[in-house]
């Protein structure tokens, strides 16, 4: 017997080098796990990369298989989806996975960004990873934004509509635009077409391939950390950081855990809550979509509410769009709005720590009256709070060059 | 439509949709009802008041015969004797005859498909809305509704329920108010009585929550078995990571 098991190692190993010969195997997995150096002091807040990749990998999957049930077209999706729901063994299942799995992501991208500004991860040198962080966090918008029409239940519908009709705010191009994007006079069988398209196949691309550039800038510059020290400065005789550990086996172990963490909370969702009380599906999104009848109110899901708030916010709808556009695009410039020289806020002045949780509450609030219906008082509310929203990027320059930063240790705690 | 034109409709729809947010009961709160999806017999007797009274113009178009019949405990003989009145293929779904342009004729609107009406309008709405029928001369029907004011749909179980009247009531300092669901009050007795007949609805709300969702009565148990063998894979993982990291300091 021991025999037989030498001799399996031995073929393995033998295809193993066999491969190695003719492809970077053992390079790639030295370089970005066995000997991918990430410092020892990652706290709750770096489980959300790993889980962002896994709910990526949940939503390819569950999406495959639901394409093999779905169909595009005005007449058939919303029969389509509750066939999926009934008729396919676990379609329920896999439906339910991959709208949960939409909600998820956004919750776990939203803190992974609110982790980078906690941290300072987008300081120089991680620039070009915090951009191509904010190209998936744009993309992936998109990709929520198709893949809702695809139900095509009331909220599918007039959500589209609404947010196609903004585009027809912008001056001289603004109505030709709409009408491009939607590939007629209103949202139709030719829109859900064309929809299911960027949702199935270009977008998905674009995260694989901009996920891809994301990880391997990672690598490059190195990860940073709760204290904001670069590891790096600190090396041993041979290369290798003082204060930093192979990410394999030491943050596989440790994010298997945490993605353990996570799926029990998502399956919780899934098998015992999956409309989370109308905020990941929608009732109204068990109508029909019907170009006749306006729906009484119309929300956005969540996680698009605060700018749907900013939206709203401003009285003039050019104004609003533009509003719009800038609260989102904001997070892009940051790596030269921020001049202190300290990272993380763990040795950073008042003045950030007060602005950042200024921010964090205004950006809340402004999520929950984006789901509200108009008021006056909600209005002013939410005018209050994206000033506050700009004005944490518009004074930033102002209050990070002049805060009572605190000293930087040289090695991590 | 010019360009500008229907951008302008467009604005107007936009504002008309965020700023409305009624639904016709007067503000009044809706009656509160407890799902119950364990309690078969109440699934059976609510199926059976759907088949009779609903489903001769409404469809359940995604819900098939024999699905119901494995969920709730009914035989296929069953199924064809007491349940299935427009096929004998227990495999089809729950159609009607009629055709919409028939019923536009009828009712001056399609009765929508009742597959998942219970999502989109939710349990209470449901039980609210067949409680509260009343007369009123000035409807095609004879009927007004307070939960879905002017509603297109004659009241069907009236024969079970009777009929109820809104009493026009003033409050002490003499201004007219809103009507409420108080402010019903039965004038011709049906063959139920007030208990039997909210046994009735609750019956029927239940089902419709079924046929909403069926695998609803499932997957709450399946789910429990998830969790669970993910916490035992909590264990051992945090074990794993433990003794890794005892060389980290």
């Amino acid at each position: 017997m021991a025999d037989l098991g030498k001799q399996v190692v031995d073929g393995l190993v033998g295809v193993r080098d066999w491969v190695d010969d003719r492809f970077p195997l053992m390079k790639g997995w030295n370089e970005h796990l066995a000997k991918y150096y990430a410092p020892k002091n990652f706290n709750f807040w770096y489980f959300f990369g790993s889980l962002a990749l896994l709910v990526l990998v949940i939503q390819i999957l569950t999406g495959i298989w639901l394409t093999m049930n779905y169909k595009p077209s005005a007449e058939d999706a919303f029969a389509s989806v509750e066939y999926i729901m009934r008729d396919v063994d676990w379609g329920w299942f896999i439906r339910y996975m991959h709208s949960t799995g939409a909600s998820a992501f956004f919750v776990v991208i939203y803190l992974h960004m609110f982790r980078a500004l906690l941290y300072g991860s987008y300081k120089k040198p991680r620039e070009l990873l915090w951009l191509t962080g904010m190209a998936l966090y744009l993309v992936l918008m998109g990709e929520a934004f198709f893949g809702y029409l695809l139900p095509w239940g009331q909220m599918s519908y007039w959500g589209a509509q609404v947010i196609i009709s903004l585009f027809g705010a912008l001056p001289i191009i603004g109505p030709d635009l709409s009408e491009w994007i939607r590939g007629d006079f209103v949202v139709s069988d030719v829109t859900l077409n064309r929809f299911f398209s960027f949702h199935v196949i270009a977008f998905p691309l674009l995260i694989c391939g901009i996920v891809g550039a994301h990880i391997l800038s990672l690598h490059e510059v190195g990860s940073n950390n709760p204290d904001g020290v670069e590891i790096k400065k600190n090396k041993n005789a041979e290369g290798i950081p003082l204060d930093g550990i192979p990410f394999h086996p030491y943050y596989t172990v440790k994010d298997i855990v945490g993605a353990i963490v996570f799926l029990i909370i998502f399956f919780t969702v899934v098998f015992f809550a999956p409309e989370m009380g109308g905020y990941f599906l929608e009732h109204a999104n068990f109508m029909p979509a019907d170009p006749f009848k306006t729906p009484e109110h119309i929300a956005p899901v969540w996680y698009f509410t605060p700018y749907y708030a900013i939206l709203r916010a401003v009285p003039d709808q050019l104004g609003g769009v533009i509003a719009m556009g800038a609260a989102v695009m904001a997070f892009i410039f940051l790596p030269w709005l921020d001049r202190s020289p300290v990272k993380s806020s763990r040795y950073r002045g008042m003045n950030y720590r007060i602005a950042l949780t200024l921010f964090v509450i205004s950006f809340l609030i402004l999520g929950w009256l984006g789901m509200q219906p108009v008021t006056p008082l909600f209005t002013w509310m939410a005018r209050i709070c994206g000033l506050i929203y700009f004005l944490f990027f518009i004074l930033m320059p102002i209050y990070t060059a002049h805060d009572n930063d605190k000293a930087v240790p040289d090695r991590v705690k | 439509m010019s360009g500008q034109k229907r951008l302008h409709s467009m604005t107007l729809v936009f504002f008309m949709m965020v700023s409305v947010n009624a639904f016709a009961a007067g503000g009044a709160k809706l009656l509160h009802m407890d799902v119950d999806l364990g309690n078969e017999a109440s699934l059976q007797r609510g199926a059976k008041t759907f088949v009779n009274y609903c489903l001769s113009c409404h469809a359940a178009a995604y819900m098939r015969y024999n699905r119901m019949g494995t969920d709730l405990g009914i035989s296929d003989d069953v199924l064809k004797s007491n349940f299935m009145f427009g096929t004998d293929k227990v495999g089809e779904t729950m159609t009607v005859a009629m055709t919409d342009a028939d019923s536009l004729q009828f009712f001056g609107v399609s009765p929508p498909d009742l597959s998942v009406i219970a999502r989109a309008r939710g349990a209470d709405w449901l039980y609210s809305y067949f409680k509260t029928f009343y007369v009123d001369e000035n409807r095609p029907f004879g009927v007004n509704n307070l939960t879905f004011k002017d509603v297109g749909m004659p009241h069907v179980l009236w024969e079970l329920q009777g009929m109820q009247r809104l009493a026009h009531r003033e409050s002490e300092d003499g201004v007219h108010h809103s009507p409420t669901y108080a402010d019903l009050e039965l004038i011709t007795p049906g063959t139920q009585t007030e208990k039997e007949y909210d046994r009735t609805v609750r019956d029927l709300v239940n089902f419709l929550v079924y046929v909403g969702e069926p695998i609803k009565l499932k997957r709450g148990k399946i789910g429990v078995w998830v969790i669970l063998y993910l916490f035992v894979f909590l264990i051992i993982a945090y074990m794993l990571k433990k003794e890794y990291w005892r060389d980290v300091h």
